[in-house]
């Protein structure tokens, strides 16, 4: 491989994010390109289909002031990420430039954004119960480490508070290891920018963080790469620096819109909704790079947000994340409306890997929430009969249901933005509100966690 | 014909070749780091190529070098508790060579070459022996092994010998070829039998709601939807433990890294409750996650199935289980739409059923070459987007499979296990089994299953009336109706897995336990002509016996003793 770069003025073509160049040399799959233009600025891209009559490149900025006069430079080599110890604390571009006015990074290594496939035979099955102080996920949904579990809302719902507390919040207990977080935005606006930078600050978590920003101004292609690069430095920090890493990624939604955008511009055959017929090997080359791995101390856990287009669970980018995540948390409405924080709809959450996690909590735990689960579902089916028939004609023991859904929400589910519950407070609240059931009601708890904690 | 060309266009996993020309599904090797690619497509001169690993950094120009062979199996002593990979590379190899990532351009082999196998010869010298026969036998752990002779050799063996040999070493001449260990299989291609039987032996895997209620026959194939998680896992599970199939195959294909984790470390745990051996001792696991190489998913599922026909060729009943076949049909889906075809529904090819159709068809109870009987059994996994039953992939397969298991989130919210729907399933294996059932269980084991499901459906009518206007406006014989539903549902159709006793039924006692239930309700009915309370019916304590009858250690005298107080207690209502 040569390493002088090639410079060519043949294009050909533009179209949306993509040029075409021809006539050049044999140019590799995936190599990066600069493209200078005639004002003197450069645009960076990078090559998506290389053949010997035609080079199509996708340009992370945009083409906005390319003409076919640019110079095109294929730099001979694929994107990679420069990675430190030293980039906790730092907030980088979507690309990786630094933003916070800090010095480049001085890297260690320079790694491949798209990152290999963990050998199934090499990963570790996640265990480590994760307490996020949250009732609603560690007591219902528990969280592990090197899980994926993502955050399912809509426009205007609070998941990015959500997703805040979480990170803030989040611990192994009695343990004392490396923790970091990784945070990726894509295509978030500068309001939300501003929100979740200010809480960086306040709260001191921006010197265990890296930050990668790519905003909703930013060029919509460079999300594809943001995320890599965000996954890329927490391998690295994970699985050679032995850190346990919780990497945020918001939103998937305006990722999947870059994705079909790019398909649109290779006139690609859609699949669903105009997605690509790719969209879940692409998400699961972001998803999957959550983990652990045998003999290695840190771990990857991923909690992706992703906001359903018209809160519609089975639209496509739902549909495929729940397909790959280990469960989700779903975001409702209607606790929102009411004004329950944080409006987590338990019923159609669900984390996968639980059971592993409450191994690691307390012995009445599962029996706990099955309970929970039970009982609120009971009483949600009521209100609907009690709009129809009135609360007078229920029984002694459905009124009971009805008022537990109440306390439920009331007390379970709402919780402060500040408020760090731990497993025992959860638990304690839930025994508390069990005990406003009457005993046979409680029949998926043993008796022997029975008469250990109702009494006191 | 040249053997060497090279690429003309590189586009993620497709690749234009040209210079070469191979024949359609020629495995090549693309690129100076030799990653290995099959031919899908010939246009004119350029040779369209799907390639198994990452493309990037790959560039025009690069050599392209054709095998010309298709991609192949490799087939011998050795596969049992192996782990591969889509493309039958091991998993721990690729992890000793490459550590914890798997990264391109590494082949390994799918047998070891190194490892010694005892060959004992089962035919002799100046033998007449035909393409399939068995010319000797191997112990691969605890399995026989059976070494038979490749497809089209035929003649006498010329030399033969028995002692310690790796797969290449020849063991056997027979009509002046060399034959070694080791046969080499095209993946895409069905291994020959001599005849297709109908199918008309179950599957018995010891799970009431299967056997009874939704056989599957031995040769067949089912489908469950699975993803949702309805304890597929677990049922998946006790159907490699406990079905009467000597050897599985287990293809996790496109499902997430860390359920395929919980796969590969709780197998090797798992012990065959019929030798106490180690169950990965007769099981070969194919993982290919949803984040590995599309195009070796693709593949994956052929791999497992070529190597589910070798053992069903010695004679053995095969399972193959695919988890899933969605994320096969939608490998399928994006090779297709790299390639520009024009897309049939929801953007799944249009041979998509074709493709489905063939692969199910692979599954059969047959005649092998060396006339000896062999089946495969297949159990698909169908994720539907969306919980959506009617989309392409489930709908197409459904057309094909005749048994389908319907696992149900809302029983399972229950704590009802296995979370069979009773009513959504379905056999339409049943009539044709009816007759090994007469003839090997009971005689009236038809009918009782009729009866069952006849209950069962009767309940679910008078389930709507009583939330119209409760359970106490029903007449008495209804009451009894609903009664014994909820008993075949929570005594026969409920099993706990993780019981000892419970874990596994046989056929006979399946029988027993229903021919109780029956017995209950016929004596409730005759106890309700001659005048008895139905609270008194429901109430008599040899029914409470029969419900935890099923986790008795001597369960069998169980059953006796209860069959005899049904009687001393309806006695006592009058019967």
């Amino acid at each position: 491989m040569s390493n002088v770069s090639k410079e060519y003025k043949t294009i050909s073509e533009i179209a949306g994010p993509l040029v075409f160049v021809k006539k050049t040399e044999p140019i590799s799959y995936q190599e990066l390109v600069s493209v200078k233009l005639s004002d003197g600025s450069t645009k960076r891209g990078q090559v998506l289909d290389s053949s010997d009559d035609m080079v199509v490149v996708q340009i992370f900025e945009g083409t906005a002031g390319i003409d076919r006069n640019a110079t095109v430079r294929f730099l001979g080599e694929t994107m990679k990420m420069p990675v430190s110890k030293d980039m906790l604390g730092r907030v980088l571009s979507g690309s990786g430039e630094p933003l916070d006015g800090g010095p480049a990074i001085t890297p260690e290594k320079k790694l491949d954004i798209v990152g290999a496939a963990i050998n199934p035979w090499a990963r570790d099955s996640p265990a480590d119960f994760i307490q996020t102080g949250i009732s609603t996920i560690d007591g219902m949904n528990t969280l592990v480490r090197g899980q994926k579990l993502p955050i399912f809302s809509g426009s205007g719902l609070p998941h990015n508070d959500l997703a805040m507390q979480i990170a803030r919040q989040a611990k192994v207990r009695g343990a004392d290891e490396d923790f970091a977080v990784v945070f990726v935005a894509m295509g978030i606006t500068n309001e939300e920018k501003q929100t979740f930078m200010k809480e960086f600050e306040r709260t001191g978590a921006l010197k265990n963080a890296v930050v990668f920003l790519n905003l909703a101004d930013d060029p919509a292609i460079e999300r594809i790469v943001t995320p890599r690069l965000g996954l890329t430095t927490a391998e690295y920090m994970a699985f050679e620096l032995d850190m346990q890493v919780l990497v945020i990624l918001t939103d998937l939604t305006n990722y999947c819109e870059a994705l079909r955008q790019i398909g649109a511009a290779r006139e690609e055959v859609p699949g669903r909704r105009g997605y690509p017929g790719y969209m879940y090997t692409d998400l699961a080359q972001l998803y999957e790079r959550a983990g652990r791995i045998k003999g290695k101390k840190g771990s990857i856990t991923q909690i992706p947000i992703l906001s359903m287009p018209g809160d519609d669970i089975t639209h496509p980018i739902p549909d495929l994340s729940g397909y790959i995540t280990e469960g989700q948390i779903v975001m409702s409405r209607e606790l929102h409306r009411a004004g329950i924080y944080p409006p987590v709809n338990v019923s159609s959450s669900l984390s996968r890997l639980m059971s592993a996690g409450v191994k690691r909590t307390r012995a009445d735990h599962q029996n706990v929430s099955d309970q929970l689960y039970a009982a609120y579902a009971e009483g949600k089916d009521l209100r609907g009969l009690v709009a129809i028939v009135g609360k007078e004609s229920l029984s002694e023991k459905d009124r009971r249901l009805l008022d537990f859904a109440d306390l439920f929400e009331d007390r379970v589910v709402r919780q402060g933005h500040e408020e760090d519950r731990s497993i025992e407070d959860t638990l304690a609240i839930a025994w508390d509100i069990l005990r406003s059931l009457s005993k046979d009601q409680l029949n998926r708890i043993k008796q022997e966690f029975q008469e250990k904690y109702l009494k006191s | 014909m040249s053997k060497e060309g090279k690429i003309y266009r590189v586009a993620g996993p497709v690749v234009t070749a040209v210079g070469i020309s191979p024949k359609m599904y020629d495995v090549v090797q693309v690129g100076k780091e030799k990653l290995m690619g099959e031919v899908i497509k010939i246009v004119g001169d350029h040779t369209i190529i799907q390639v198994y690993e990452d493309t990037s950094g790959v560039r025009p120009g690069e050599p392209v070098s054709n095998t010309g062979r298709p991609l192949v199996a490799e087939l011998g002593p050795g596969l049992l508790s192996s782990v591969y990979d889509g493309i039958q590379r091991p998993l721990p190899v690729l992890k000793d060579k490459m550590g914890d990532y798997i990264f391109r351009g590494v082949s390994a082999p799918g047998l070891d070459r190194e490892k010694k196998w005892d060959f004992n010869p089962a035919v002799k010298k100046g033998d007449e022996v035909t393409e399939g026969q068995v010319i000797g036998t191997v112990m691969e752990g605890t399995m026989e092994h059976r070494i038979l002779v490749p497809p089209k050799v035929n003649g006498k063996v010329d030399k033969i010998k028995a002692g310690s040999f790796n797969v290449e070493e020849t063991v056997a001449v027979i009509g002046g070829t060399d034959v070694s260990m080791m046969q080499r299989w095209p993946v895409r291609v069905p291994r020959p039998v001599k005849e297709k039987f109908q199918p008309d032996i179950p599957l018995v895997t010891g799970q009431r709601v299967l056997d009874t209620m939704f056989p599957l026959a031995k040769g067949g194939a089912a489908a469950i939807p699975g993803g949702f998680g309805t304890g597929k896992t677990v049922t998946q599970q006790q159907l490699a433990k406990w079905s009467d199939a000597e050897i599985v195959v287990y293809i996790g294909c496109g499902e997430r890294g860390n359920e395929m984790t919980e796969v590969l470390t709780e197998f090797p745990h798992l012990e065959d409750p019929k030798s106490g051996n180690p169950l990965m001792n007769r099981t070969v696991l194919i993982a290919n996650t949803s984040n590995m190489p599309v195009a070796a998913r693709e593949a994956s599922v052929y791999t497992g199935m070529t190597i589910a026909e070798y053992y069903r060729d010695m004679g053995y009943n095969v399972s193959l289980m695919a988890d899933s076949t969605s994320r096969w049909a939608e490998a399928m889906r994006e090779i297709s739409s790299r390639l520009e075809e024009m897309p049939g529904e929801e953007g799944y090819p249009a041979y998509l059923a074709g493709r489905l159709s063939e692969f199910y068809e692979r599954a059969c109870r047959c005649k092998t070459l060396a006339d000896s009987e062999g089946s495969i059994s297949v159990i698909g996994a169908v994720s539907p987007p969306g919980g959506d039953l009617s989309e392409p992939v489930t709908q197409n397969t459904l057309r094909i499979v005749r048994v389908f298991w319907a696992l149900d989130t809302k029983l399972r919210e229950r704590r009802h296990f296995p979370a069979i729907h009773w009513l959504t399933s379905y056999s339409l294996y049943d009539k044709q089994l009816r007759g090994w059932y007469s003839a090997n269980v009971a005689e009236d084991f038809p009918a009782m299953r009729e009866w069952a499901m006849l209950i069962l459906q009767k309940e679910s009518e008078l389930q709507e009336i009583v939330q119209l206007v409760g359970s106490d406006a029903l007449p008495d014989e209804q009451k009894i109706t609903l009664e014994v539903a909820k008993m075949i549902r929570e005594i026969f159709l409920q099993q706990n897995a993780y019981d000892k006793v419970d874990t596994y039924s046989p056929m006979q006692r399946q029988y027993t336990l229903m021919k109780l239930i029956k017995k209950y309700a016929d004596l409730a009915d005759k106890a309700l002509t001659a005048g008895a309370l139905v609270a008194k019916i429901f109430e008599v304590p040899s029914k409470q016996r029969l419900a935890i009858a099923k986790y008795k250690q001597n369960i069998d005298d169980e059953y006796k003793a209860v069959d005899k107080d049904l009687e001393s207690d309806f006695a006592k209502l009058g019967v």
